[in-house]
């Protein structure tokens, strides 16, 4: 039952994503080009998925626990710190070269394009490295700053 | 290469509004945050076996999205990439890295962080798109231009 909602809800994130034009490289590189061949289509998906999600989290986060859950798991750091912001602006150089985001590319992967499937595995690779070496080595750094 | 791309603000809305959906049923089924980040990076090295097969399940759905849009409509989604395989890489090798450190991307910060008005995902959102505009910016107007 609770894997086959999941299915569903990825589901409806990729049909989301694959219309709204988040993995189309071109449209995504175009939206951020302002001084160029601008196109706000974005700025479309953004304000969409942000209404219904503001509004749903305040009806859904009111309840004692998630349908088929036992808590709600959410982020409860605080901190606005080094990693947070290098890794965001890190983020946004590796966006604004490659124009998929994670969120982007991994519906894209239905499509079975190879440009998608060059971005996902360097994707994987650079999670990978992240995972195993430089949170251990951020983690010790903080640990003994 | 730069591709122009048409404006495309009523699907691009109607694409937002099924991410925001998702991110909801994801919170109200699971109390989990729709996140691509969290999804893929939880797939490598995860803490438990259930860990590991509701994020499988869920990337198997997004990547269903695609299929589902070309069943419905007999197209595949756009997606055009006006970027050199090494650029790709290099832009997935750094996306990886960034949105592990900075612990999410587009749809957890961007979208569930900014619904719950954390203050992290805020920053990151903010840090990231301005990141993404300078950096195409500079490959297409002072390096390209």
């Amino acid at each position: 039952m609770r894997l086959i909602s999941v299915y569903f809800v990825g589901l409806i994130f990729g049909v989301g994503i694959s219309i709204s034009g988040m993995a189309n490289p071109a449209k995504v590189l175009n939206f951020f080009d302002l001084a160029g061949t601008w196109d706000p289509s974005l700025a479309f998906v953004m304000g969409g998925a942000l209404i219904v999600t503001f509004i749903g989290y305040r009806v859904v986060l009111k309840q004692p626990a998630p349908i088929l859950g036992a808590r709600f798991h959410l982020p409860s750091d605080q901190a606005l710190d080094l990693p947070l912001v290098g890794g965001s602006a890190l983020f946004g150089l590796g966006w604004g070269i490659a124009g998929f985001c994670p969120g982007g590319a991994l519906p894209a992967i239905g499509t079975g394009k190879t440009e998608v499937l060059i971005f996902v595995a360097a994707l994987l690779a650079g999670i990978f490295f992240a995972k195993v070496f430089l949170v251990t080595l951020v983690s010790r750094l903080t640990a003994s700053a | 290469m730069i591709m122009e791309t048409v404006f495309t603000p009523m699907q691009s809305l109607v694409g937002g509004l099924l991410i925001g959906l998702s991110a909801v049923l994801l919170m109200a089924t699971t109390g989990r945050i729709m996140g691509a980040t969290g999804v893929v990076a939880g797939l490598i090295r995860p803490a438990s076996t259930s860990e590991f097969t509701w994020r499988a399940v869920l990337l198997a759905g997004m990547i269903t999205g695609p299929l589902i849009v070309y069943a419905l409509t007999g197209q595949m989604p756009e997606v055009q990439v006006p970027i050199s395989s090494p650029m790709l890489i290099a832009g997935g090798l750094i996306v990886g890295i960034g949105v592990t450190l900075g612990s999410g991307c587009t749809s957890g910060h961007g979208v569930c962080g900014i619904a719950r008005l954390s203050w992290r995902s805020i920053v990151a959102t903010l840090i990231f798109m301005v990141t993404t505009g300078m950096t195409v910016f500079i490959i297409r107007h002072v390096i390209g231009g």
